[in-house]
């Protein structure tokens, strides 16, 4: 059992991720989707009397249990389920980000950039309020997210799920390359 | 009337768990860290390919037969599954949150994940993700669609 403490590889997390669209149909008849709970929040919590935040919010109360249970879930993950060691970044990208500052990868997201001070700088800025921010509006102006459009639009074979799918990676690809490398050097 | 309550009780702790579950899979996964994004649009590894291309290949397998053998849910009901129909803003919408994925190194998932892993900032930067679904319901009619 001592492999559960270390990284799981793709080919077991993949195929896991894979069951839980069938988990949450069988035992919640729900489509797995994260982002749409970002919608609920703002319904219940600031609907503002804005057209789309009028519904019965309370009625995708699961998605809300969802999102807190990952927060839970995750939290038992690094406390109890790991080996604390650092993430393995592959060589290429550690000698990019040593240029950039960034050398620290003890945990899955880079502290040297992610972190309570920065916030107080613009790289930090545009790093976490303007990177979440981009997350919200996107993925609701495509009506889904990685787990929605990814991965549940594609097992259920919805075109429309894989252009929103290559939309991502191609957006993706291009912050990546071409832009990110501009906001890592302010 | 007690046991209609518990019955949704019991009904709502299901959805906990799965969260749970969920949660350690893409944490243990590290599907939520920010350096293997990068390294999947730098085509540095393949993990992420791996990751996303099974996790399809099972679910599809899953859907499908589901869908053969008209399988109900635990509580006897018909599966019902979502149908997408196209729009601009799969494109459009779809391109700027791969542009936050990112810079951000976390789609909607891993932002919460992040927060149980440890790293408290990105609760700021999950509260920016509801304000940008906020401004999108805002806009929303204004909005090429």
């Amino acid at each position: 059992m001592e492999w559960i403490l270390h990284p799981w590889p793709w080919y077991i997390g993949g195929p896991l991720i894979g069951l839980m669209v069938p988990v949450l149909l069988l035992l919640g008849n729900r489509n797995l989707g994260v982002s749409s709970s970002l919608r609920h929040i703002c319904a219940a919590c600031m609907p503002a009397k804005i057209p789309f935040f009028q519904y019965e919010w309370r009625k995708e109360s699961w998605s809300l249990l969802f999102v807190g249970g990952i927060v839970i879930g995750a939290y038992m993950a690094t406390g109890f389920l790991s080996a604390n060691e650092p993430v393995k970044v592959d060589a290429r990208l550690l000698n990019e980000l040593q240029q950039y500052g960034i050398i620290n990868h003890d945990k899955l997201a880079p502290t040297d950039i992610f972190n309570w001070p920065a916030l107080l700088s613009l790289k930090g800025c545009l790093l976490m309020i303007g990177g979440g921010f981009l997350v919200g509006f996107g993925t609701r102006y495509a009506d889904g997210c990685t787990s929605g459009h990814s991965i549940m639009g594609l097992s259920n074979l919805q075109w429309p799920s894989l252009v929103a799918t290559i939309c991502f990676m191609a957006g993706g690809f291009i912050m990546s390359n071409l832009i990110l490398p501009l906001i890592l050097k302010l | 009337m007690a046991s209609v309550n518990n019955n949704k009780r019991a009904h709502y702790f299901r959805f906990l768990l799965m969260g749970i579950l969920f949660g350690i899979i893409i944490t243990k996964t590290e599907v939520i860290s920010w350096f293997r994004i990068q390294e999947m649009f730098r085509l540095q590894s393949f993990h992420m390919y791996g990751v996303i291309g099974s996790a399809v290949v099972v679910g599809a397998i899953a859907v499908f037969l589901i869908k053969k053998f008209g399988i109900k849910s635990i509580d006897g009901e018909p599966i019902v599954f979502r149908e997408r129909k196209f729009n601009k803003g799969y494109v459009i919408g779809g391109l700027l949150f791969g542009f936050g994925w990112a810079i951000t190194g976390a789609c909607p998932g891993p932002l919460y994940a992040l927060i149980g892993d440890g790293v408290t900032v990105i609760s700021i930067t999950l509260l920016s993700a509801i304000a940008g679904t906020w401004v999108y319901g805002l806009l929303q009619n204004k909005l090429p669609h």
